[in-house]
């Protein structure tokens, strides 16, 4: 490790923080929008051109806000969970190829922070460790629909965490390595995984969108049994944080659906073009987020689509449906590569 | 390294006191959290990625979250403390000696295990796990999994109150 290495992967590292916020912020307001789309309204539209300047009214407007601590409370406690949300949202963008490799004077980098040879399974501890923030925060309250919202996330988070890491068995069956940068490396030329995974890549897909708590998943914050579920108790940043946070994990949710099913940052027709190489990196990292933003508008459009489920549903989907298929998909790659190894 | 190791190893032992010795049964949970995840950077320092990971989620992301689940259920956060009978004291000291003496005799020990299986750095990577187990461990690997299912199912038949 030397220097430039160094000073590279710092500048890049606040690169990538900054854009994960950027993106978060305004799909909060690319939300409201698709909303206001699919609700035959307007939308916000009153702060700065078509509205744009919302997304900043609204982080002014978490902070003006008072700042309330529940008597009752556990008041350590009630501080950490929001920052145990925020915090491990952030953390997963760090094995996402973010692009292929860049040349600047003669040195090569790659576009990743890190390429651990086990990067899905990094973003799994992350997203386990996540459940903390939604469960202490619930629990620090002291009042029993946070607590009820927060047992409920937990306990939908575990149940479909199950289910996405079966899913994810079948890909490392395919593609032989844990190792994100690998896996995208090998989609090259349109051999996207969802072509050879699509069962997989579906179970994935609907455990991304309970892992995330979002709808029709979103039971831990539903207002008309819970209030607001959780984060009932929260006011001013720290009920900000909760909701950025979850933008944030839609965003690498996004980010990672992309990068193991959609090829990552590898486009079509990328050899063809005949483009110097740096051009062919900043190609595949714009096509890279043009796919991300893609999965936010899934995001987006099936929770103003789909109503809420019910929660016995929820658990009965979990376990006895996604399982079990993705057990199956499980044993239908394996067969696959037993028989065709063998001839 | 060195400095990495003795700080890990200082939270480590700083946040085990603290899961035995706060009252408040969900500050232990979460110290031993803490503890759990500095015992995953030790793996990382003795490069073995997989099993650091696999640590964090197994440990940190699904048993902890159970037994904060039971606690928060349970609704223990008023501070207890529990009255125990002389003779349960002095037979938990006894006991918690005797453990401590296997300890310390375990860790001498291994001094003398450590050559028969030379050092490789590569052990810890997953390639070389799954290896192992599926070539050197394979049938304390199949019982084991056979254990946990017949432990899942004696769980499902408690749980069921008419089968």
């Amino acid at each position: 490790m030397d220097l430039t290495l160094y000073i590279y992967k710092t500048i890049f590292l606040f690169i990538i923080l900054l854009v994960t916020l950027v993106v978060a912020m305004y799909s909060t307001y690319g939300e409201r929008k698709v909303a206001a789309f699919m609700q035959d309204r307007r939308g916000p539209n009153r702060a700065g051109p078509f509205g744009l300047l919302q997304p900043i009214a609204d982080g002014v407007k978490m902070f003006m806000k008072e700042e309330i601590i529940p008597l009752s409370a556990n008041k350590k406690l009630f501080i950490l969970g929001p920052s145990i949300a925020m915090t491990t949202a952030m953390l997963t963008g760090v094995v996402i190829p973010w692009g292929g490799i860049i040349t600047i004077a003669g040195r090569e980098f790659s576009m990743q922070i890190a390429d651990l040879n086990i990067g899905i399974l990094y973003v799994f501890a992350m997203v386990s460790i996540g459940v903390y923030g939604i469960m202490i925060g619930g629990w620090a309250s002291n009042n029993k629909y946070a607590l009820l919202g927060s047992i409920r996330a937990a306990s939908q988070m575990i149940s479909y965490e199950l289910a996405m890491g079966l899913s994810i068995v079948g890909l490392i069956l395919t593609t032989g390595s844990l190792s994100l940068n690998e896996i995208v490396a090998q989609q090259h030329g349109m051999h996207w995984n969802v072509f050879y995974q699509p069962l997989g890549f579906l179970i994935f897909l609907v455990c991304a969108f309970a892992e995330t708590n979002r709808a029709p998943f979103d039971l831990p914050e539903c207002e008309t049994e819970l209030i607001g579920g959780y984060h009932t108790e929260y006011s001013s940043m720290k009920l900000g944080f909760y909701l950025f946070a979850e933008y944030i994990n839609m965003f690498i949710s996004s980010a990672v659906i992309a990068t193991l099913y959609f090829g990552g940052y590898n486009m079509p027709f990328i050899d063809q073009i005949g483009l110097s190489p740096n051009m062919v990196t900043l190609l595949g990292t714009f096509f890279f987020f043009m796919k991300i933003f893609f999965f936010i508008f899934l995001f987006m459009w099936i929770r103003w689509t789909l109503p809420r489920f019910r929660y016995d549903q929820l658990m009965n989907l979990g376990w006895k449906k996604l399982m079990p298929l993705a057990i199956f998909n499980i044993m239908a790659t394996g067969a696959y590569y037993y028989f065709t190894e063998l001839t | 390294m060195t400095f990495l190791f003795y700080f890990l190893s200082a939270i480590m032992i700083l946040t085990a006191l603290f899961v035995v010795f706060s009252k408040n049964p969900v500050d232990s949970v979460i110290y031993l959290i803490i503890c759990f995840i500095a015992m995953a950077g030790q793996y990382i320092l003795l490069n073995s990625q997989f099993l650091a990971v696999v640590h964090v989620i197994v440990y940190t992301g699904a048993i902890m979250v159970l037994f904060l689940f039971v606690i928060m259920l349970l609704n223990l956060n008023k501070e207890i403390i529990l009255q125990k009978s002389k003779v349960t004291r002095i037979s938990a000291v006894i006991t918690g000696g005797i453990f401590f003496l296997v300890m310390v005799a375990a860790t001498r020990l291994t001094l003398e295990i450590h050559p028969r299986y030379a050092f490789d750095s590569k052990i810890g990577l997953v390639s070389e796990v799954g290896k192992t187990l599926f070539h050197e461990f394979l049938l304390p690997f199949e019982i084991s999994s056979v254990l946990f299912i017949s432990a899942m199912i004696g769980a499902v038949m408690f749980g069921k109150k008419d089968v």
